[in-house]
C-alpha cells in the first residue's frame, strides 16, 4: 500500500536536500584526510575534487571529473553528504558521479566546459545539482534545467572575493526589480532570458541562410516557447518569494572568515569555501573560523575572534590580472 | 505561545512559515522566532529543532551552550520537536556513525536512532505516511535517519519499512522526516496543541 506512493528524485526532495544546507559551510576537499578535517570542523557537505580551483588555474590543461576512486575514499571517510564536480554539459561525467552516490552534482564552470551549447538537463536525474550564476538570467536558467541550488560564480581559486560580492549583488538588484513589473513585463524579461538557448539552432540555420521560425525543438524536446513559459514560471516565483526559489549560496573567491561573513550578509543561504582552506597555513584552524563565522556573521566581535591568529590566509590574485576568466564559462 | 526554532543551521525558515501558518490555522495568538539566544529560547512556550546536519547543528548548540536551556525547556515540560537531524539531537543513543562523528545529543528521549538509515541522496524518498493522531501525510525523508529501539515510555506515532519514524514521549516529539517541506500544517498543528 505504502510503497505505491514511494517517490524518488522529486523537485521536492532534491530543493529539499539543498535547504538542508543553509547556514553552512560547504568545502572543497581533495582526499579523505582533507574531508576528515572538514567535517571535523563543522562542515556541511564536502566537495570532492581532483585539485583545488586555484592548483587548476596554476596547472592548466583541461579540468576534468575527479577520480571516481578518490571519491568513494572520500564518501567512505565521513557522514556528512559528500559533492562532486562535472564538466557544464557532461551527461556522462554527471551519470557517472550519481552512480557511485555522491549526493549533489556541481556542474560547474571550474572544470573544462563539454558542451558550448547546452547545460544538463538536470530534471532526468535522481539526485540534485548546484549550478554557478553571475547573474539572475543565469540563475534562472539553471532552475529552470533542474538546478536545486544556485552558488555565486565568483572567480573560483583566486582567494579574491569581489567577483562573488559583484554576482551576489547583481542578482539581488536583479531581483529588486522584478519586484515591479507586471505580467507583460516579466515575460518580456523571460523571452530575454532564454536567448542563450537558440544559440546551436540559429548558427544552423543561419549557415543555411534561413531564420529560425520559432517552433523548431531547439534544446532536447523543448521549443523556445516552451523555454520561455518555463523560465516565466520560475521568473514568477522570484517574484513572489523575492529571492530564488531555490537555496543560494556563495562562492568563487571566499578566502577569509569576514569575506564569508560578508557574503551572508549580502543574503547568501551559506558559503563554498574552495581553494581558500586547504591553501592557508593552518587548514583546521581556517575551517573552524569559517564556519564560525557563517554561523555568527551578524555578530562582528565573533567574527573579530576567530579570525586572529590564524596565520597566512591563501595568497591570492587580482581579477584584472588574470589570464583566463572561469566565470565567463556556461551562460 | 511563542515557539522558538533553533536557528543554528538547517531549514530554519521553512520552519518559521510553516509554524505560523499552523498557528493562524486554529487560531493561535502568537509568535514563531529563529533564535540561537538563550534569553529568547528560556522565554519560549516551545521549541523546534530543525533539520540540517546533525553534526554541524550538534556542535554548534554545544559551543553556544544553548544545549542547557533546552534541556531545561524539556524538564519543565515544554513541547520540543526535531525533525530529521533534530530527531537525533532529541535522542538518547545513536548508532556507531553517530558515535564515530562524536556528535553530543541532548539525551531527552529512550530512543535509539540510526543516521542515515535510508542510505544516501539518491535513496531519499516521499512517501504517503500513516501517522497516528494525525492521518496520512506526504512525508520527505532526506538521508534520513530512523529510530530503530523505543523505551517502554515512548509511544510509537508511525513506521515505515521495519522503522519507527515517527515518536512522543510526552512533551517531545521526534520526527524522522520533514513536516515543514510539505505543503501541510497539521504537523505542526499537532505540536502547537501539545503546547497549549
Amino acid at each position: 500500500m505504502q510503497l505505491e506512493n514511494l517517490r524518488f528524485g522529486t523537485e521536492l526532495i532534491k530543493r529539499g536536500f539543498a535547504k538542508m544546507q543553509k547556514g553552512g559551510v560547504i568545502m572543497d576537499v581533495t582526499n579523505a584526510e582533507q574531508a576528515r578535517i572538514a567535517e571535523d570542523a563543522g562542515a556541511v557537505a564536502v566537495m570532492a575534487l581532483h585539485r583545488v580551483p586555484a592548483d587548476i588555474r596554476a596547472e592548466g590543461g583541461v579540468a576534468r571529473m575527479a577520480d571516481p576512486k578518490k571519491i568513494e575514499d572520500i564518501v567512505e571517510e565521513v557522514t556528512i553528504p559528500v559533492m562532486a564536480k562535472c564538466r557544464i554539459g557532461h551527461i556522462s561525467e554527471a551519470r557517472a558521479l550519481e552512480s557511485i552516490g555522491v549526493d549533489m552534482i556541481d556542474e560547474s564552470e571550474v572544470l573544462t566546459p563539454a558542451d558550448v551549447f547546452f547545460h544538463i538537463d538536470k530534471h532526468s536525474f535522481t539526485i540534485p545539482f548546484v549550478c554557478g550564476a553571475r547573474s539572475l538570467g543565469e540563475a534562472v536558467r539553471r532552475i529552470w534545467e533542474g538546478a536545486a541550488m544556485i552558488r555565486t560564480k565568483g572567480e573560483a581559486g583566486t582567494g579574491n572575493v569581489v567577483e562573488a560580492v559583484r554576482h551576489m549583488r547583481l542578482i539581488n538588484y536583479a531581483i529588486k526589480k522584478l519586484e515591479k513589473m507586471d505580467e507583460d513585463e516579466l515575460y518580456g524579461v523571460a523571452e530575454n532570458y532564454a536567448n542563450p538557448y537558440k544559440k546551436l539552432a540559429e548558427k544552423v540555420v543561419e549557415e543555411m541562410g534561413n531564420k529560425l521560425n520559432g517552433d523548431e525543438e531547439i534544446f532536447g524536446k523543448y521549443t523556445i516557447a516552451d523555454i520561455t513559459d518555463g523560465i516565466f514560471n520560475v521568473l514568477k516565483e522570484v517574484k513572489n518569494m523575492k529571492r530564488l526559489p531555490v537555496v543560494n549560496f556563495a562562492a568563487g573567491g571566499i578566502a577569509t572568515p569576514a569575506d564569508a561573513a560578508l557574503m551572508m550578509f549580502l543574503g547568501s543561504d551559506g558559503v563554498f569555501v574552495g581553494s581558500g582552506i586547504f591553501k592557508s597555513s593552518n587548514p583546521p584552524k581556517y575551517a573552524r573560523a569559517i564556519v564560525e563565522a557563517v554561523e555568527n556573521w551578524r555578530d562582528s566581535k565573533i567574527v573579530a575572534e576567530v579570525s586572529k591568529g590564524l596565520g597566512e590566509a591563501m595568497k591570492g590574485q587580482e581579477v584584472d590580472k588574470l589570464e583566463e576568466m572561469l566565470q565567463t564559462r556556461g551562460l | 505561545m511563542k515557539v522558538a526554532i533553533i536557528s543554528v543551521q538547517g531549514d530554519v525558515e521553512e520552519h518559521v512559515l510553516i509554524t505560523k501558518r499552523a498557528m493562524d490555522n486554529i487560531g493561535i495568538d502568537g509568535e514563531a522566532i529563529a533564535t540561537i539566544s538563550k534569553e529568547e529560547i528560556k522565554k519560549s512556550d516551545a521549541i523546534i529543532l530543525p533539520g540540517g546536519e546533525s553534526t554541524t547543528i550538534s556542535k554548534l548548540i554545544h559551543q553556544r551552550g544553548i544545549d542547557k536551556e533546552i534541556k531545561e525547556a524539556a524538564m519543565k515540560g515544554k513541547p520540543i520537536m526535531g525533525t530529521c537531524a533534530g530527531s537525533i539531537l532529541l535522542a538518547k543513543h545513536g548508532n556507531e556513525q553517530i558515535k564515530k562523528t562524536k556528535t553530543k545529543l541532548l539525551g531527552l528521549m529512550d530512543i535509539w536512532v540510526k543516521r542515515n538509515a535510508f542510505g544516501r541522496q539518491i535513496e531519499s524518498f516521499q512517501v504517503k505516511l500513516d501517522i497516528k493522531n494525525i492521518g496520512y501525510f506526504n512525508a520527505v525523508f532526506i538521508r534520513a535517519p530512523a529510530i530503530v529501539k523505543t523505551g517502554s515510555n515512548v509511544d510509537i506515532l508511525s513506521e515505515f519499512e521495519g522503522y519507527v519514524v515517527a515518536a512522543r514521549q510526552k512533551n517531545l516529539l521526534a520526527l524522522s522526516f520533514h513536516p515543514e517541506l510539505a505543503d501541510d500544517t497539521r504537523i505542526h498543528e499537532y505540536f502547537l496543541r501539545m503546547a497549549e
